[in-house]
């Protein structure tokens, strides 16, 4: 933890590079200036970026920590900090803190297992680092499925690394869905919940999840009427923040500060909380 | 233990100010009790306790945390925190002086707030045994003693004077700076204040307030219950009891732009406000009913949970007397979880 730095001070980061990768969602690589990552962090935390006089606001970090040249942060337009990066062009500076919150536990409780990834829009942001993490660390973990869905093909976030690298990568399954059928499509049409039903997982795996609360919900009542137990099932949290550090009182649901106690829990700890999430 | 003489309180609250700023309860034109600098000629008020509570010694209901200046596309950041000289609290309530501990417990823990943390070194609380309790008082459900209230020092105040005892390394450099204006003494005027304050205390309409039916582990038995429904129906989510409240903590950030740069503010926020958890795909806590079961399940059932069953309420009472709608705790804590048996 930040021992030395004072944990509301931000360190400036600069954007080098923004990529489009759907109408709405934007990826952008963060840097400090002289060029070096901000800080290490681990798959699943994140981090508070801010425009001076705009707000700030919390993103997982979408690259896997074994990235040791830069953070990426996929990022929706939905609010007005959002709005505004979204504007932002390479060589804009703004400020970035953290890293924030648990991660997956992608060293002991996932160390050796089979996992499924299961992710829904922009919810494949949080996952994808844990996803590079394990692909980076192959030998360390058994099968790897992952089952992504959007609204359309034009809504699939970093299709061009789903494509070229992760379809490529032996014991590694990728399964893709859209919402509904769209010319140019040729891959499976259905919502993610039903998809995952339809693919008859065996139990054999942790499962982690990501996506609107709605996919959260059925993916989950899909991976039970397999056999799944809540207690292998993970999932990441998304409240309003603005401390980052359990101070603030905005994410506090139950005993729980979903900023340093989450955003990752696992299934049957999201039992013991008020259904304020 | 050292006693001043009601002759000796000024010189001994210059005596004080000579090293450091001095705060203490003064009454305001209207009657109303707050805290105020002491200067040649201050009065201390005689009010059972300050309209607003303490905290913003430590808390500021306000405070810069940083500046950016931004040029194109670049940012210079300059930390602007304002560097608090030494002072002294005087006259603090047991009450209040537990809500320093409630706040210490959220922001000393790791990791500590540093805007928060340099103030707690520089201040120095003198808190007052209470002897006029009056109805609105509940401390002692949370276990706190009025007659012998915590801090580095602690005063009674009597007839004969002031008597002071330091609990604290930092208490007993201040007493040992006004040893010429004060004498040892025995505890004899003390221990009698106490016992007559105790039986005050005893025959209080809400001194047998029960907090068993609240603290840690009671989330699944309490946050359904009906009656929220009831308690908050009326609730105009004003926010005033978090406002007076000494262990309401929740804040915001804030980015002020001056034209010239960005100012960015820590300030006071609620619970109780639906911008409070409003995020862009929604709000988790859309109802008043959601909101202002937040504020009491934090208090009485969150913070225990997290804090070794210390409550998040010191019974102050304030927020008793300034709700306008005359909602408060109390009302809370005999309703909620109480309709089992019917």
């Amino acid at each position: 933890m930040s021992e030395n730095r004072e944990a509301l001070i931000p360190h400036i980061g600069v954007i080098t590079d923004v990529r489009i990768d759907t109408p709405d969602i934007k990826t952008f690589r963060v840097v400090t200036p002289d060029g070096k990552k901000a800080f290490d962090h681990r798959p699943g935390q994140c981090a508070m970026l801010s425009i001076p006089g705009v707000g700030e606001a919390m993103f997982s970090i979408t690259s896997s920590p074994t990235n040791t040249e830069f953070m990426e942060f996929s990022i929706k337009k939905c609010g007005c900090v959002t709005e505004w990066l979204h504007q932002a062009e390479a060589g804009q500076q703004i400020t970035i803190r953290g890293p924030y919150g648990n991660p997956f536990p992608v060293d002991d409780v996932f160390a050796g297992k089979n996992l499924l990834f299961v992710a829904g829009g922009v919810g494949l942001a949080p996952l994808r680092s844990v996803i590079n993490y394990c692909r980076h660390y192959r030998d360390r973990y058994g099968k790897i499925d992952i089952v992504y869905g959007s609204r359309s093909k034009d809504d699939l976030l970093d299709y061009k690394e789903i494509i070229e690298e992760w379809t490529r990568d032996e014991n590694v399954n990728v399964y893709l869905t859209i919402d509904r059928e769209q010319e140019g499509w040729d891959g499976h049409v259905g919502f993610v919940p039903n998809y995952v039903k339809e693919l008859n997982f065996d139990t054999d795996k942790v499962a982690v999840l990501c996506g609107p609360p709605i996919m959260i919900k059925f993916t989950l009542e899909g991976l039970k009427s397999l056999g799944f137990d809540k207690t292998q099932v993970y999932t990441t949290l998304e409240l309003r923040m603005k401390c980052g550090v359990g101070k603030c009182g905005r994410c506090n649901v139950g005993a729980k500060y979903v900023c340093k106690d989450g955003p990752v829990f696992r299934c049957d700890e999201l039992d013991e909380l008020p259904s304020e999430y | 233990m050292r006693k001043c003489t009601a002759a000796n309180l000024d010189k001994l609250f210059a005596a004080i100010a000579e090293n450091a700023a001095l705060y203490l309860p003064v009454d305001d034109e209207k009657g109303t009790a707050q805290y105020k600098k002491w200067a040649e000629g201050t009065v201390m008020s005689n009010a059972l306790n300050t309209a607003k509570s303490p905290k913003d010694f430590f808390f500021p209901q306000s405070e810069d945390l940083m500046k950016f200046k931004t040029q194109g596309k670049t940012i210079e950041l300059t930390d602007i925190r304002d560097e608090k000289e030494d002072f002294v609290v005087f006259g603090v309530r047991a009450c209040d002086v537990r809500s320093f501990d409630i706040l210490d417990r959220v922001f000393l823990v790791d990791p500590r707030d540093s805007y928060y943390a340099s103030r707690r070194e520089k201040g120095v609380i003198v808190s007052l045994a209470c002897s006029k309790p009056t109805e609105t008082c509940f401390c002692s459900a949370f276990g706190i003693d009025a007659t012998n209230p915590a801090g580095d020092v602690t005063a009674w105040k009597t007839e004969e004077g002031f008597f002071f005892k330091a609990n604290t390394e930092k208490g007993e450099k201040l007493m040992a700076s006004l040893e010429g204006l004060t004498e040892e003494c025995t505890e004899e005027a003390v221990e009698a204040q106490k016992a007559k304050t105790a039986a005050i205390l005893e025959k209080l309409p809400l001194a047998d307030l029960d907090t068993d039916k609240f603290g840690g582990g009671k989330t699944a038995e309490l946050f359904n219950d009906p009656a929220w429904a009831e308690l908050s129906r009326s609730c105009l989510g004003c926010g005033t009891c978090t406002f007076v409240c000494p262990t309401c903590q929740c804040y915001d950030i804030k980015d002020f732009n001056t034209g010239r740069e960005v100012i960015r503010y820590r300030c006071w926020d609620s619970c109780m406000y639906s911008e409070f958890t409003r995020m862009a795909h929604g709000n988790n806590r859309n109802s008043q009913l959601e909101r202002f079961r937040q504020r009491f399940m934090h208090k009485l059932v969150y913070y225990p949970e997290n804090n070794e069953g210390i409550f998040g309420c010191v019974g102050c009472g304030r927020c008793l007397a300034k709700c306008p709608i005359s909602m408060n705790i109390v009302k809370v804590m005999k309703t909620v979880g109480g309709k089992k048996d019917e």
